[in-house]
């Protein structure tokens, strides 16, 4: 007891060594600049054309200017509209595809394949993604081509607001169902199998057995998809840029909160971008501690629980 | 003998619900197929066809521009594109290795050291998991052209040493593979710490590091927020800055083909690299991260 103890003590500086590059480098690249934006967030500091405007301390006045005199609102309210729009697709294919992949009655063919397929957008480089969008959605492009020969007058996707929007809501759902539906799968694939056995036998039907039994587990991972997904779509950035060239087309109804961050750091406003940045981070850290609290700690429980099972 | 055959007749029917429910998951999974793959499958094809080809319309069928189209896109001086893609082959790589090895490092110390801010340490990590880089953008960005590293890869590369994600999967893994008594035993053979961990520990972690690494590289490939930001000089730029510039320019007078081109050297190679490991990245989603 005693001689193990001792051992404990003597290795226990190891640990912080190896602790040291981590932490070095989240302070250098990541803490500091944190805390910097935070301290900008109260200065007075832009730019108009190549005269430099402060920076003077003023308090509190960015928030106010940017929460009530900006149009940060409105380009929330997209941002989150647009989520919606292709979240609740995604999760209702990724809920039909998981149970469908996992359903022992069914089994389906050529899984493998459709897995394959369905999660590769997710690999695709985002701005990339969209600028094919682009290409093939523009007025001349080849779906334009399409309802023009099959008589359809052109319809001009990134001049009608819900053309624009839904191109993003469609890229999203694209590059997110394929994920989401495996996340979902390897969570009913947790599921005891004996208990479905056991439903089936007393004859509940596949939709029922889907409401009554495998979606209450799962609820949690759903939880967490929903929450990830959320603070995901705040970032959201690379798709609407491109696709709209940084404007938010048409009349900036799909300018994103980070596009709009991006519109300030890069004309150098770094007060109004600092007050941005620390809005976004508190919506991030409430939407983060929810899922910390409530969700990821039932799962690291599980887990916590299943690896001790696998090690007796 | 009646229930006999109403027990039958109830199998019938359902096996033609089953077959008729079966038909319906095919239908739908095809056509989800066909969403994902009809964009990139236009991609394909217009590599291959000609401006003028490409204008008139809409066709399934490749061209024969193939080689044209490419000898185009690389002698344009306004796209660097091999350099783009050294660039961002240079960055992904780097930036996968640093944070694969560091972060298998980073868990270890928590996996197998008893220290007093052991806990602190891993509760600290797991909470800086949701910061989005976005976030502290603003003051990353000042500190770099403080630092001088304007147009360098530095910033892109070595803060991926701290990258949480990383360290959660491997840690989760590292939890359900690695025993402690193996590492023990090693430290009875007279093994230096550190050469237990070069040698023993990141072999054993193989899996979960390769599938890091790839996600990692990938993240990183298609990376645009923060590189937009730091990279102006045109020897310097990456893929995605480049078809960010692609976009803003006058977008009618550019060669059509030129521009599938170069999407399809952003696209095409992860696409190619994705098919021939997909079993591998699609079990890797979930390998010790959601566990129900």
């Amino acid at each position: 007891m005693k001689r193990k103890k001792s051992k404990c003590v003597s290795y226990a500086k190891w640990g912080y060594i190896f602790l040291i590059p981590f932490f070095l480098v989240y302070i250098i690249f990541q803490l500091i600049p944190l805390l910097s934006t935070f301290y900008n967030s109260f200065f007075e500091n832009y730019r108009v054309g190549l005269m430099q405007v402060g920076p003077t301390f003023v308090g509190f006045k960015n928030y106010k200017e940017i929460l009530f005199n900006s149009e940060l609102p409105m380009y929330l309210k997209n941002t989150f509209i647009i989520w919606m729009m292709g979240f609740i697709p995604q999760m209702f294919f990724s809920l039909l595809l998981a149970s469908w992949f996992t359903d022992l009655r069914l089994r389906l063919k050529c899984s493998g394949f459709f897995k394959t397929v369905i999660y590769m957008p997710n690999l695709i480089m985002a701005s990339a993604f969209s600028m094919l969008f682009y290409t093939i959605f523009s007025d001349v492009g080849p779906i334009n081509n399409l309802l023009n020969s099959m008589g359809l007058p052109t319809y001009r996707f990134l001049a009608e607001v819900a053309g624009a929007r839904g191109l993003i809501a469609l890229m999203n759902f694209l590059m997110w169902f394929g994920n989401t539906t495996i996340v979902l799968m390897a969570g009913i694939m947790g599921i005891d199998t004996g208990i479905m056995e056991a439903a089936r036998i007393d004859g509940a039907s596949s939709f029922q057995i889907f409401r009554k039994i495998t979606l209450p587990i799962i609820k949690p991972i759903m939880a967490y998809t929903l929450v990830t997904s959320l603070i995901g779509g705040i970032q959201m950035f690379d798709v609407p840029q491109i696709l709209t060239n940084g404007n938010g087309n048409p009349d900036r109804t799909s300018m994103t909160a980070i596009m709009y961050l991006n519109k300030h750091l890069y004309s150098k406003n770094y007060g109004m971008a600092g007050a941005l940045s620390v809005i976004l981070f508190i919506i991030t850290a409430v939407l983060s501690i929810f899922v910390f609290k409530y969700v990821t700690k039932d799962m690291v429980d599980t887990g916590a629980k299943t690896s001790k099972k696998a090690k007796k | 003998m009646s229930t006999e055959t109403n027990k039958k007749k109830a199998d019938k029917s359902d096996k033609i619900a089953l077959y008729i429910q079966r038909t319906l998951c095919y239908i739908v999974l095809i056509l989800l197929s066909i969403l994902c793959l009809f964009s990139f499958y236009v991609l394909l094809i217009n590599t291959t066809r000609s401006h003028p080809d490409i204008q008139k319309g809409f066709s399934l069928i490749p061209g024969k521009s193939f080689l044209v189209n490419m000898k185009n896109l690389l002698t344009d001086k306004q796209l660097p594109v091999l350099s783009g893609m050294a660039n961002s082959l240079l960055v992904a790589s780097g930036t996968a290795i640093l944070s694969v090895y560091f972060s298998a490092l980073t868990a270890y110390a928590i996996h197998a050291y008893n220290f007093r801010f052991k806990k602190l340490a891993f509760t600290f990590i797991m909470i800086i998991m949701m910061v989005p880089t976005q976030v502290s953008a603003l003051g990353f960005i000042k500190q770099m052209s403080d630092m001088h590293l304007m147009n360098s890869f530095i910033p892109l590369v070595v803060p991926s040493i701290a990258s949480p994600v990383v360290f959660f999967f491997i840690k989760q893994y590292m939890d359900s593979v690695l025993p402690i008594e193996l590492v023990e035993a090693a430290r009875i053979d007279g093994a230096h710490e550190f050469r237990i961990f070069n040698q023993i520990v990141l072999p054993l972690m193989k899996p979960a590091i390769a599938v890091q690494a790839i996600f990692t590289f990938v993240a990183s490939w298609n990376n645009y927020f923060i590189p937009s930001l730091l990279l102006n000089k045109d020897s310097k730029k990456t893929l995605p800055i480049l078809i960010a510039q692609l976009r803003s320019a006058d977008f009618l007078k550019f060669d059509m083909g030129k521009v599938y081109m170069m999407l399809g050297f952003a696209i095409l190679p992860v696409i190619v690299v994705y098919l021939c490991l997909s079993k591998f990245i699609v079990r890797g989603v979930t390998l010790g991260g959601v566990k129900g």
